[in-house]
């Protein structure tokens, strides 16, 4: 048979899907058993142990010096400035989006600069933004909007314009004014789209929060790993980094899900 | 009445149609014919309002047409003509509710029952009656058309527009829909207008039957001379909305034989009603 022509059973797709992790895990743990071995006080891979005794330690006993546990606060401090940027460019993304896909005279006028603008690149304006903004939370919330908005904007105005033009008439024909045609057959179309787009912008949006974050910050994961990498603590860098990870896939099943759950036509009609 | 007096159409420098000049009587079912590309599809956007003419003028019962869509031209395209993320009777109440609320789209209350009451009748008329909870993905393209005409109709439009609307269908599911066409416009005060490329359907449902053609259609000539009118055929005998039995089967059918097949051997309407028997020799 054609390899084209084999399909793994259900059972077998899950076992080939966990297959790549294992051999990670199985990697580490040996490359890290021959260099203890080499060197029972080595740093940079650390044994399995070590790292649980770390996630331990950071996340169920209390900081003696704040009190904090110190993996909820920095994920706490981290995930806050990561949906309130977010929901700020969602909300940016949809009102300009839809009304640079909709009315001919805002695309001429926006649709130039929009697409200017999200050549910028982010991290180079994260000087002026500290210089202007403070090294709060405003310049590290801006950051990732500046990052993610307009990405977003553009991605949502092609997806109006991609609706059949049918359509659009069709509800003309129906008595529509430009209102109703947005509220009632433009709007419900590009939602699901638009949560598809915050899916994608999600790495991103990490990328610009950790750097944000790494640069000026008293808290967050981004923070803590750049603050433990002056002892090359990487028993605490990797947990982090793989908290991380499972916080962002996280997030985009469960928007993914929100999507199907809301939408369920959008369900429909899609390629297997 | 539609009365269209020496309507151009010209893209830049391409010139699509040139010098049409035409009255459509009210309740006339027109069926537009013409090869690919001769414009008959951008006379019907014209007709729509989604295209200007670059010059003559189009009038509706003596008013020069609005500039761009409304309601009182309905329209049936060969796609894309009903919303994805409705259901058929979401489908079909979006033209009340438009109407309705102009500032939420959204009918509540009393008003909304009433709407729906007439939406599931008009549902029912296009034989879609138990599908109305059905998203249209989950319809086949036969019942997507019917939904597509029932959404058009619920807003009693003056003319209805349509654009290859059953070209995509099964010869059987088009017969059918042939069928509700030709009622529907039989019952309601509707003037028709259809763009189509099959001369059977255009023969089968209309009372009047005009071709586009280019007059100079060599490659030089292409652009610079647009299509008019050719032929305008009166169907005969001739058929008068409001004038039909409902349930009489269509002159022309889905079965009947096409013209390059045997003819059939019996029936009321061919012009040879001797039958031929298959050991006769001519």
């Amino acid at each position: 048979m054609r390899p084209i022509n084999l399909k793994p059973t259900r059972i077998n797709q899950l076992i080939l899907a966990l297959l790549p992790f294992a051999a990670l895990l199985l990697a580490y743990t040996i490359g890290s058993a021959a260099r203890l071995a080499d060197n029972p006080s080595d740093k940079l891979l650390p044994a399995l142990t070590s790292i649980t005794d770390a996630v331990n330690r950071l996340a169920f006993v209390a900081d003696p010096r704040t009190g904090e546990y110190i993996l909820w606060s920095d994920t706490l401090a981290s995930l806050g400035r990561l949906f309130a940027a977010l929901g700020i460019s969602t909300a940016i993304a949809l009102a300009f989006g839809m009304l640079v896909g909709m009315l001919p005279y805002l695309r001429a006028l926006l649709a130039p600069f929009v697409a200017a603008i999200s050549m910028v690149p982010p991290l180079a304006l994260l000087p002026i933004l500290f210089i202007l903004l403070g090294l709060g939370e405003t310049s590290k919330i801006t950051l990732i909007v500046i990052g993610v908005a307009p990405i977003m904007i553009r991605d949502l105005a092609l997806r109006v314009l991609e609706l059949p033009r049918e359509q659009i008439v069709k509800a003309e024909t129906l008595g529509g004014n430009s209102w109703q045609i947005a509220l009632r057959v433009v709007l419900p179309q590009v939602l699901p789209r638009l949560i598809t787009g915050l899916r994608l912008q999600l790495g991103p949006a990490w990328l610009f929060l950790i750097a944000a974050e790494a640069i000026s910050a008293d808290s967050g994961l981004g923070y803590r790993i750049f603050l433990v990498r002056r002892y090359l603590s990487m028993d605490v860098i990797f947990p982090y980094v793989i908290w991380i990870t499972l916080l962002a896939v996280l997030t985009n099943v469960l928007l993914d899900w929100l999507r199907a759950k809301v939408f369920p036509w959008s369900e429909l009609g899609k390629p297997a | 009445m539609i009365e269209v007096k020496k309507v151009w159409k010209e893209y830049g420098d391409q010139i699509v149609l040139e010098r049409i000049s035409l009255t459509i009587a009210p309740r006339a079912f027109v069926a537009l014919v013409g090869p690919s590309g001769c414009g008959k599809t951008t006379f019907l956007k014209l007709l729509l309002g989604e295209e200007r003419a670059t010059q003559g003028t189009i009038t509706l019962d003596g008013k020069p047409l609005s500039p761009e869509p409304g309601p009182d031209r309905g329209v049936v395209f060969q796609r894309y003509s009903v919303f994805p993320h409705l259901t058929v009777l979401g489908n079909v109440l979006l033209g009340k509710e438009f109407t309705a609320k102009k500032f939420t789209a959204r009918l509540t209350g009393a008003a909304r029952r009433a709407a729906i009451e007439e939406s599931r009748a008009l549902i029912a008329e296009v034989g879609l009656a138990g599908s109305e909870d059905k998203y249209p993905a989950q319809l086949s393209g036969g019942m997507q058309q019917r939904l597509a005409l029932a959404q058009a109709l619920i807003m009693r439009p003056r003319v209805l527009l349509l654009d290859e609307p059953f070209g995509a269908l099964d010869p059987g599911i088009r017969a059918d829909i042939h069928v509700l066409m030709r009622r529907l416009w039989n019952e309601t005060d509707l003037t028709v207008v259809m763009v189509t490329h099959d001369m059977r359907e255009a023969f089968t449902l209309a009372t009047r039957v005009i071709a586009f053609e280019r007059p100079r259609s060599a490659p030089a000539d292409r652009e610079r001379y647009g299509a008019n009118l050719g032929s305008d055929i009166q169907v005969w005998p001739r058929r008068v909305a409001g004038g039909f039995d409902p349930d009489a089967p269509l002159e022309l059918s889905a079965d009947s034989p096409d013209r390059d097949d045997p003819i059939a051997t019996k029936g009321t309407r061919r012009d040879d009603p001797a039958p031929i028997s298959p050991g006769a020799s001519s």
